[in-house]
């Protein structure tokens, strides 16, 4: 009887706490999620519905503010160079960073800890401390006004980051595969090419995902080192987008979900990735 | 997270074998680390290496660099109460989000656990701001926090619950702490991930053993959780500091550092007087300083805590 009693009350008291937890776990859920669906509210209203009634469910929902930037020739030239840079980007990064991982996690030479450490140096300051001395370079470079010159910074700064995170996969790889395909004939690149980057692809593509993401939101690089408006990436063109019709909230609204629809939909496919990347080290052993 | 990681593991044997390919070997080696060492070396170390020498004078831009004026800039970066106040609100931040932002993150790792049902929907919701650009998040918020409760959503609730509306961003003292919501929102949900990541870490044996002996959950989180989530905690913290001390994305987007400099950070100022106003080499002593605050923080932080299990790449 007693046991009973005291069992209810523990089930009893599990459910509430349950209870508490869920509700708090949905009120995140709606701080996070109501501002982004009063954005896409906003961008299917018209002008004047944005001011007499901002937070209601479009009804009926107009679709001309999506019509009329998708429409202007800017959003699509804008789209075109976010894409153009972010592949550029995400493939250098791809590419010199496994090449300089795999040196670090499975070669040996002298002065190897001094470079890894000074190729990580990196982490310790994000690109926002130093951007006025790489503009200063660039623009020595007559680089300004150039796609190139926002990869090749957006890629040095890459570096550090995915070098170890890269560096932390590799090693986890089996130094026995390594030996037979010595034993088999094949030199460093081969192992490097057919053995070691084909078994890598979940960390590549960890790496990749988390890549594109960091390059696709770029503000600051474009912003410094381009203003020639054909140049624009999307996160530049949206902020100029706005001070320039910022009166019109919906057209903005409406703007603005056109350049966030991408993304989340990358992070929805890309989430397992995203994550693998961010967490790679922090799974330590 | 079907990444397996095994770091140290299995190191000698292979390298050992390697040396006898010494030739081949260093050509591979410099070749493959050719690009990385010349990109990091261009665009980072030589920026910065140059930046000392233009940090010397008063330079407009035109024409080359001439007015060597010393330590001139530097003097009067340290003595500009702006700056001053810049680097006040960025530690401010930095206090903020250390007392607010990560504890709100680790309560809500926490509750999720290992095993919520549903663990997986609110890692993916709560995550999803921190995947929308800044410039999207800045102008959603301007939006939100709009003066007019006709039409910013936030003083439409304050007046619907009876309050009056807030000037918000447009107030000397609202100003700042609805950036800190802003940066909140955005990114409490990478910590929470971390220390989700971290908690997956954790044997669940240890805490079945402290509740077996008694503990009640508050003593189990904070004798056996937290503990074990040092590490996880110790790379978040750094995370947090150094993106709180060079935040300028989310602030220029929403009151560029204004009103009357109240959100005024180390990077708006950097950008106003280096970019704006073309001040090209006070502008180089400002990223100097700043630079040189964050390489102080990194190697004191790295010394007394012990480095983190991982440093994220923004």
């Amino acid at each position: 009887m007693t046991v009973t009693a005291q069992h209810r009350r523990a089930v009893l008291k599990r459910t509430l706490s349950r209870g508490l937890q869920y509700l708090v776990l949905v009120i995140f859920t709606l701080i996070v999620l109501v501002p982004i669906v009063i954005l896409v509210f906003g961008a299917l209203k018209t002008r004047g519905e944005m001011y007499s009634l901002p937070y209601t469910i479009p009804n009926p929902p107009h679709w001309e503010n999506f019509g009329k930037i998708l429409s202007q020739s800017s959003f699509w030239t804008m789209l075109r160079n976010s894409l153009l840079v972010m592949v550029s980007t995400t493939l250098s990064v791809l590419a010199i960073c496994s090449l300089a991982a795999f040196v670090f996690a499975r070669l040996n030479f002298k002065g190897k800890n001094l470079l890894f450490n000074f190729l990580t140096l990196g982490l310790m300051f994000p690109i926002t401390v130093a951007i006025m001395p790489v503009f200063l370079v660039i623009r020595e470079m007559q680089l300004t006004n150039t796609h190139l010159a926002v990869i090749l910074v957006q890629t040095a700064f890459q570096i550090s980051g995915n070098i170890m995170i890269l560096h932390g996969f590799f090693q986890a790889i089996p130094t026995e595969l390594q030996d037979a395909a010595y034993i088999d004939g094949c030199n460093a690149f081969d192992f490097f090419w057919r053995i070691l980057l084909p078994l890598a692809r979940p960390a590549l593509s960890a790496v990749g995902a988390l890549t594109m993401i960091a390059s696709w939101n770029d503000l600051l690089t474009p912003l410094v080192f381009i203003d020639k408006d054909v140049l624009w990436t999307l996160p530049l063109g949206t902020m100029q987008f706005q001070g320039q019709y910022g009166q019109d909230l919906a057209l903005v609204a409406a703007f603005v979900t056109l350049s966030a629809v991408p993304t989340l939909i990358f992070y929805l496919f890309a989430e397992r990735q995203i994550v693998s990347g961010l967490t790679a080290g922090a799974l330590k052993g | 997270m079907d990444i397996p990681i095994a770091r140290h593991a299995l190191k000698s044997g292979g390298e050992k074998r390697q040396t006898s390919r010494k030739g081949q070997n260093r050509l591979t080696i410099i070749l493959f680390l050719l690009p990385a060492l010349a990109l990091f070396t261009v665009f980072l170390i030589y920026p910065i290496v140059r930046s000392v020498y233009f940090s010397q004078f008063d330079w407009n831009g035109l024409g080359p660099a001439v007015k060597y004026v010393g330590l001139e800039n530097f003097k009067r970066i340290l003595s500009d109460k702006i700056f001053m106040t810049a680097v006040k609100n960025g530690l401010l931040i930095v206090v903020l989000s250390l007392t607010l932002q990560l504890p709100l993150s680790l309560a809500l790792a926490i509750m999720v656990g290992r095993e919520l049902p549903g663990r997986v929907f609110f890692r993916t919701i709560f995550f999803m701001p921190y995947v929308l650009s800044e410039v999207i998040t800045g102008i959603i918020w301007l939006g939100l926090f709009n003066p007019d409760p006709e039409r910013g959503f936030i003083n439409a609730l304050l007046v619907l619950i009876g309050l009056q509306p807030q000037t918000f961003l447009g107030n000397i003292n609202q100003a700042l702490p609805c950036i800190f919501v802003v940066l909140t929102w955005k990114y409490f949900g990478l910590h929470m991930l971390l220390f989700m990541a971290g908690l997956q870490n954790i044997p669940k044996e240890l805490e079945e053993a402290a509740r077996i002996d008694g503990a009640n959950s508050w003593q189990i989180i904070k004798n056996v959780t937290i503990p074990l989530l040092s590490g996880t905690i110790r790379t978040s913290v750094y995370l947090s500091v150094v993106g709180a001390l060079t935040q300028f994305n989310l602030v220029w987007i929403m009151t560029k550092g204004g009103p009357v400099n109240a959100t005024e950070v180390m990077a708006t100022y950097m950008y106003r007087y280096g970019f704006v106003r073309f001040w090209l080499g006070y502008g180089s002593a400002v990223a100097l300083v700043m630079l040189l605050i964050c390489l102080i923080f990194s190697i004191v932080y790295l010394k007394l805590v012990r480095p983190p299990d991982y440093l994220g790449t923004y």
